[in-house]
């Protein structure tokens, strides 16, 4: 018995220390991802020379691993000590600096190789987050369901309706007894009062469904200045959302980024030339260069002598997501206290050529969202002082703390 | 038989009929909308009704079927660093005014200061400000900013052509002098550039002058120590506290840092209560005074008497004059005992400006060995410079034609200058420049007129004390053709740098490193105090002081600054128009402030309906050859041979459509004695008249409906004895509701408690330390958008204010059952929304727009708000507001408002003025009520910063705070704390269960809403007896009341 004990105590163990060594290993691949797509991928990519480098054999490419570390955590002093790789990408490069990193760690700047070595191209769009699209597509099909049911059962309701009446006349015949004139049934004062009535909840209902959505404005799509296409940015080439909307982690605006951060990369990158085609709604081309050029024009950047004319002007977007004054949305709350994903808000932005409003935006729609979505209770340490509800979970007594539970349904929390 | 009852006007006091026909009914009209001819009353009311539904469902078919606007996201080129649009980055810099130089801290919101905020690091203020400091960022978006260089009252395109104007003006004098007449410049980097201004024209000489001056205390510094200086109080170091006509925490020289200190020695130790004596001697009723433990009144002219009287009490060799009354005289024996009792850790201060009396006052403080404890001689103040016998030679010269030209900064002589006839004829032969920021009474009649920056957009510096420096930077480019005054000094010395730079490079070479003056920019104060010196007194000054006794000089004026409008430079400032004087709660006037026997003897019937007629008689007055008609207001405490009216008023149309015809200009009435401007008058004539004038004062509004008492307030000596006095009330209580299980809180009510799994806000506020400046209502006023109604609105109950300070008067009842009047008490006790627990406002909204958070907030929701106000008629605070108006301009065109509300609040709509507001606050609109929210966008922030750095909240404990409240912030006195009552570290909650738990009371206990906001009982350092009488006067009151109702029916 003892021995047999034994036996399943190693073979436990080694179940849970490979267990636990692949769980790692996952933390630290997706560590390099999310480390990758946070802090590089702005300027590189991996397999593809963007403002930097592509980063495919890099490690082949550096002698020293350690000079990589250096580099990544401050390139200049690199250069400066003369390491002959750094010297050439320097130069390779137009002298253009890379961004120092001085909080990446070793094991950091390994998990980011690392990611780089198994190709990345596995990798999905930056955390695309399934989207609730087809639970509602559900929905809306059984209510289609429900709907052609009751039509059914209405015109069958009817029919029966008339047989009843017309057998009640034959057998009223049959046996004799007078009836009036049968009533043709459009002036039949039931069916009258029914349809009335009918007519009365359908209106009722279109009219408050419209006047619910007066203001709401789900699948706009203006046409914007220049045809900036989300999905070669964030989708084809993979550069964090964050990189030109910094503004979501700090602020309650994500912020349209400024021209400079468009001209970082794009003082570089002159055409489009190897991405998909680009098409307008209308179903005509867009010439991607030309659009570029555009860009250009607002900047004041002239791109044969590579520098700035000073004629600049501001770039004038069509705003998509309007909130009305009365709410208070902050995006760090959500971005950075949350850690949600762009795309639950503003869908599968990755994809999306020109950006059309995702959701509706209404408040039932957030309430919702608050009502099933937890809260990062246990990771952030400012949850620490809901000592009941750490208790409770404790002890099973609740399974997860939601955004409703702390708050996050009452008024006061989106209207001041 | 003394009892005492707190009451706010003479109506509560006397509890009859009209009084509560008045308060029972908050909302004594109807909407608006019945005003007008409505559809009932047309001859087919069904038919028009008809017509209206049909029209405006078409109408808002129509509209709601046009597009939606397009809005325009438009991003910065290149982004400064620094800025992220929606975050908020604060500035250090200060405030300048009249001399006055308080540290701030500047909020700026997407490029537009918003809101002004103490700055902590400096030791003076220590975070704390003023009503006036709090409003000044309304003064950058004034729409009466003059906007560009003027010559002529025409407009000059550009500075050179400026320039090379007054250049050619300065070069054709003719050989005689520049005069640059200014306040009293404190910064360091200015006065270099005046020196050298001066130095470029032969003869120039620079004259500083204040409207309020300090004159006389400069002078008797000069005569008794040899340095015409004023030297550091330090309220804070002193035991006993004597004020003889100083407003030191309203007005006085530097009221914030004295508020602060003063605040230090009020403060009550549970364990070991001891607090300093303060005892004023007055002729009307001031702040200071109002919160005096014992207080004496007596003559303007006796004030030289009063000072010597306590001179020869405390032992100096001097023959006083005798005082006439008895009480008075019965005081300065109590002060002279309390002073000497203190000895060195006396302080005697004095708001007179006669040198007479503060050479007396010296004395006095020499005397008790004060200099070198609580009077400091090693650092000055140096906010009053200015001299008044030059000023007047100046006035004397320029109409002599002695001078050349004359270039003012920030002085208004044509207006606060006591002869401004005299000023104004001389100005005409000189060439006249301003610098001063709009076209007021001075700048109108000069010949050239460029404005300064407003402080908000200006490099600068200020050393209020010697050794403390503060600096100013700017916040915003400055919004119109505006250029700092030194660069244009510079400029016309011959000079090219801007005073940016100069003063960037002055700074720089001073510190020696950027790093040093970048961190000196950043903290905005930098403090290298010298130590503390008792300076060399010279007593022999003091024998040229008359003492001949008093004469009897009939009915006396005075003259006085109030706490909101100082000398009236921000007349235009409508927060500050509209924000409650501490002790008359009037706003948008100035009037006569006389006693209850005055008021008798010209047959003025002080009643019940006193305070509910807002027609106030109106007297005329003449005094020093002058004749005013002025409304009177019946204010108990004040001298019954004395009339005090409010100076800053009756400013003239170029001050901006909220200053101009408010009020009446009272700077005529001082007069220069010689050496220095008086600010009295004796043998006043005055009679009743048969007018009457409307003043809008928020005294009657929002009553408690005779449930009392809403304050308490003890002796010291009493509470020493009995520390569980108060505890005692609620013991009562809990006998009456939960005698099973002692707990009052779960046991009196049906309702089921609500569970606070998180924060529970909360706030304590201390009545103790509690001055009434108002500081905090103006700081509520500027971060949570609430709106400016005008006097006509406020005429109706309408005004705003989600917190208001209530002014409580307690008075002894004499042996004839009269109440003593002169004897009196005051109490002022800020009060805003309670977030009650057991909320009475909840239950009764029919829409649910009002409801109760999990973080104890009672929430407000104004989109649901369909404006029944049943929630404030069940509130028991009154602190509910209703939107009478689209104040706001939130949802309406301006036009359609035009005529209907004041202009004051039409200039609150302007494009220029809206830059203001905060962007996180919701601006309301017209139906629906608001109240305070315990600044609930702070509270968001605060719980979202501690999110993103992962770690749990900061209420106060260790001194770290994530959140404060504005009020918190703006109060100079640390009155109020705010934080999370489950956070048992937090102060407040320290404050409730530990530190002060035999003084913790909530408003109202007894009604069992459960408040969320805690007071500190008063305390009050003085043998008298205070406190609510302990046999029934209420119910004496009451049942008086029933039987004259009772009477009345039959």
């Amino acid at each position: 018995m003892n021995h047999k004990r034994k036996i399943f105590q190693t073979l436990y163990s080694v179940f849970i220390l490979t267990a636990f060594l692949s769980i790692s290993e996952l933390v630290s691949a997706q560590d390099g991802k999310a480390l990758f797509n946070q802090k590089c991928a702005s300027c590189h990519a991996i397999d593809k020379q963007l403002v930097g480098p592509a980063l495919k054999g890099v490690e082949d490419r550096w002698d020293d691993k350690k000079m990589i570390y250096e580099w990544v955590r401050n390139s200049a002093a690199v250069i400066k000590k003369g390491y002959p790789r750094a010297v050439e990408v320097y130069g390779q490069f137009n002298k253009i600096q890379m961004t120092a990193f001085p909080e990446l760690k070793d094991a950091d700047i390994d998990a980011i190789l690392g990611y780089i070595a198994t190709g990345g191209a596995k990798a999905a769009a930056p955390g695309a987050a399934p989207v609730a699209e087809q639970s509602a597509g559900k929905e809306s099909d059984s209510n289609m369901l429900y709907g052609i049911l009751t039509l059914i059962l209405a015109v069958i309701t009817l029919i029966l309706l008339q047989v009843n009446s017309n057998l009640r006349k034959m057998s009223d015949e049959s046996q004799g007894v007078a009836s009036a004139e049968p009533i043709p049934f459009y002036r039949n004062k039931a069916y009258i009062a029914i349809f009335a009535i009918l007519l009365f909840l359908g209106a009722g209902y279109f009219l408050f469904q419209s006047a619910q959505g007066l203001g709401r404005s789900k699948n706009y799509q203006p046409e914007q200045p220049i045809f900036y296409s989300h999905k070669v940015h964030a989708g084809v080439n993979q550069i964090s959302c964050l990189y030109c909307h910094g503004g979501a982690q700090e602020s309650k605006h994500a912020n349209i980024p400024s021209v400079n951060i468009c001209m970082n990369c794009h003082m570089g990158i002159n055409e489009y030339a190897k991405g998909p085609k680009l098409y307008r709604e209308d179903g005509s081309e867009v010439d991607g260069t030309a659009e570029i050029q555009k860009l250009y024009k607002y900047a004041g950047w002239d791109p044969s002598t590579k520098k700035y004319t000073g004629d600049a002007k501001a770039i004038e977007w069509t705003r998509i997501h309007n909130l009305p004054d009365h709410v208070y949305f902050n995006h760090s709350q959500h971005v950075t206290a949350g850690k949600q994903q762009c795309q639950t808000c503003h869908g599968e932005i990755q994809k999306m050529d020109e950006v059309y409003q995702f959701a509706d935006l209404s408040m039932g729609w957030c309430v919702n969202c608050h009502r099933t979505t937890k809260v990062q209770f246990t990771e952030n340490k400012f949850y620490s002082i809901y000592e009941k509800f750490h208790e409770d979970l404790k002890n099973k007594k609740l399974d997860s703390v939601t955004v409703e539970k702390i708050g996050g349904t009452e008024c006061q929390k989106c209207h001041y | 038989m003394k009892q005492k009852k707190y009451w706010q006007s003479f109506g509560e006091l006397k509890n009859s009929d009209n009084y509560q026909e008045n308060v029972q009914d908050e909302f004594g009209e109807d909407l608006p909308m019945a005003e007008h001819e409505g559809i009932m009353d047309a001859k087919a009311p069904r038919r028009d009704f008809l017509k209206y539904v049909g029209f405006s469902t078409a109408a808002a078919t129509i509209a709601a079927s046009c597009e939606m606007p397009i809005k325009k996201s438009i991003p910065y080129l290149n982004k400064p660093e620094g800025i992220t649009p929606g975050v908020p980055n604060y500035y250090a810099t200060t405030y300048i005014q009249d001399g006055d130089a308080i540290p701030v801290v500047a909020k700026v919101r997407d490029g537009r200061p918003i809101k002004m905020e103490g700055n902590d690091l400096s030791s003076i203020t220590k975070g704390g400000t003023s009503a006036r400091v709090q409003a000044s960022v309304l003064g950058l978006y004034d729409t009466a900013r003059l906007r560009f260089p003027m010559a002529n009252g025409k407009e000059v395109s550009t500075f050179e052509a400026f320039d090379k104007m007054v250049a050619d003006s300065l070069a054709g004098l003719g050989g005689k002098p520049v005069v640059l007449l200014t306040e009293t410049i404190t910064s360091v980097t200015t006065k270099n550039v005046v020196a050298s201004f001066l130095s470029k024209f032969p003869g120039a000489r620079h004259v500083q002058y204040d409207a309020l001056s300090a004159s006389g205390i400069l002078n008797a510094s000069a005569a008794s120590f040899g340095k015409r200086a004023i030297p550091s109080y330090q309220f804070d170091k002193a035991t006993t506290i004597v004020s003889l006509g100083a407003d030191f925490l309203g007005t006085w020289l530097s009221p914030i840092e004295y508020a602060r200190q003063y605040a230090v020695g009020r403060k009550i130790n549970q364990k070991n209560p001891e607090m300093s004596k303060h005892i004023s001697f007055e002729s009307m009723l001031s702040l200071t005074g109002a919160n005096a433990d014992d207080r004496f009144v007596h003559l303007p002219s006796e004030e030289l008497a009063v000072a010597l009287n306590i001179l020869a009490a405390v032992g100096g060799s001097v023959s006083a004059p005798k005082l006439a009354e008895e009480r008075l005289n019965k005081g300065i024996k109590l002060a002279a005992a309390s002073l000497k009792k203190s000895g060195s850790t006396s302080l005697v201060v004095s708001g007179s400006n006669n040198t007479d009396v503060q050479v007396v006052v010296n004395a006095i403080n020499q005397q008790l060995g004060a200099y070198g404890t609580t009077i400091d001689w090693g650092t000055t103040l140096n906010t009053r410079q200015g001299d008044d016998a030059a000023m007047v030679q100046l006035v004397q010269d320029m109409n002599d034609g002695k001078i050349g030209a004359v270039l003012i900064h920030g002085v208004n002589p044509a207006y606060d200058y006591f002869d401004a006839k005299k000023f104004e004829s001389g100005l005409k032969k000189v060439v006249s420049l301003s610098f001063n920021d709009r076209l007021d009474e001075t700048t109108s009649i000069c010949t050239y007129a460029l404005a300064d920056n407003h402080f908000l957009e200006s490099w600068g510096d200020a050393e209020m004390k010697s050794g403390f420096l503060s600096f100013i930077q700017p916040t915003i480019a400055p919004l119109f053709k505006t250029r700092a005054f030194q660069t244009s000094l510079l400029k016309w010395s011959g000079d090219a740098t801007s005073y940016g730079d100069y003063f960037k490079q002055y700074w720089l070479g001073h510190f020696g490193s950027q790093t040093a003056w970048d961190k000196a920019l950043q903290d905005g104060v930098v403090e290298a105090p010298a130590s503390a010196s008792a300076g060399s007194y010279n007593g022999s000054a003091l024998a040229a002081v008359s003492t001949v006794a008093p004469k009897a000089l009939g009915t006396e004026l005075v003259v006085y600054s109030k706490v909101a409008l100082g000398s009236g430079k921000d007349a235009n400032n409508p927060w500050l128009q509209e924000m409650p004087d501490p002790i008359t709660k009037a706003t948008w006037d100035n009037y006569a402030i006389i006693s209850f026997a005055m008021a008798k003897e010209l047959g003025i019937v002080v009643d019940d309906n006193y305070e509910v007629e807002v027609s106030k008689p109106v007297i005329k007055i003449t005094a020093a050859g002058k004749e005013y008609s002025l409304p009177v207001l019946v204010i108990p405490g004040m001298h019954k041979n004395v009339i005090a009216v409010a100076l800053g008023y009756g400013r003239s149309e170029g001050a901006g459509a909220a200053a101009a015809g408010v009020g009446q200009n009272a700077f005529p009435l001082v007069s220069f004695n010689g050496k220095t401007f008086a600010y009295s008058v004796s043998n006043v004539t005055f009679a009743k008249s048969t007018e009457t004038y409307k003043i809008a004062y928020t005294q009657t509004h929002n009553q408690y409906e005779g449930r009392d008492e809403v304050v308490r307030e003890y002796a010291l000596e009493e509470f020493k004895k009995n520390p569980t006095i108060l505890l005692d009330v609620r013991n009562e209580l809990v006998e009456d509701f939960a005698t099973e299980t002692g707990s009052y809180r779960d046991d009196a009510t049906l309702y089921p408690s609500h569970p606070y799994p998180g924060a529970k806000w909360g706030m304590s506020i201390d009545l103790n330390s509690c001055i009434g400046c108002g500081a905090c209502t103006v700081a509520c006023t500027s971060e949570n958008n609430v709106a400016v109604v005008g006097k006509s609105e406020v005429l109706r109950a309408h005004e705003m204010h989600w917190l208001r300070i209530d002014r409580y008067f307690a008075t002894y009842r004499d042996n004839s059952g009269e109440d003593n009047l002169d004897d009196l008490n005051v109490v002022f006790m800020p009060m805003l929304c309670q977030h009650c627990d057991n909320a009475p406002c909840e239950n009764v909204c029919p829409v649910n727009a009002t409801n109760h958070s999990s973080e104890g907030l009672n929430q407000m929701t104004y989109n649901r708000c369909i404006g029944t106000r049943y929630c404030a008629n069940n509130c028991p605070y009154k602190v509910r507001r209703f939107n009478w108006a689209d104040y706001m301009g939130a949802d309406s065109f301006p036009d359609n408002q035009k005529g209907e509300l004041d202009d004051a609040v039409m200039m609150m709509n302007d494009d220029l003025t809206r830059m203001v507001l905060n962007p996180d606050v919701t601006v309301r609109s017209r139906g629906v009520i608001e109240k305070c929210s315990f600044c609930v966008q702070r509270l968001q922030e605060g719980k979202l910063k501690a999110k993103k750095e992962n770690r749990p909240l900061e209420t106060g404990a260790d001194g770290k705070w994530d959140i404060k409240t504005a009020c918190q912030q703006s109060c100079p006195t640390n009155a109020i704390v705010f934080g999370n009552v489950n956070d048992k570290n937090s102060p407040v909650s320290k404050i409730r269960s530990e530190e002060q738990t035999n003084r913790v009371f909530y408003a109202l206990e007894q009604i069992h809403v459960l408040p969320g906001v805690n007071y500190l009982a008063k305390i009050r350092n003085t043998d008298r007896h205070v406190g609510v009488a302990e046999e029934g006067h209420e119910e004496a009151a009451a049942e008086q009341h029933e039987e004259k109702k009772a009477e009345a029916a039959h």
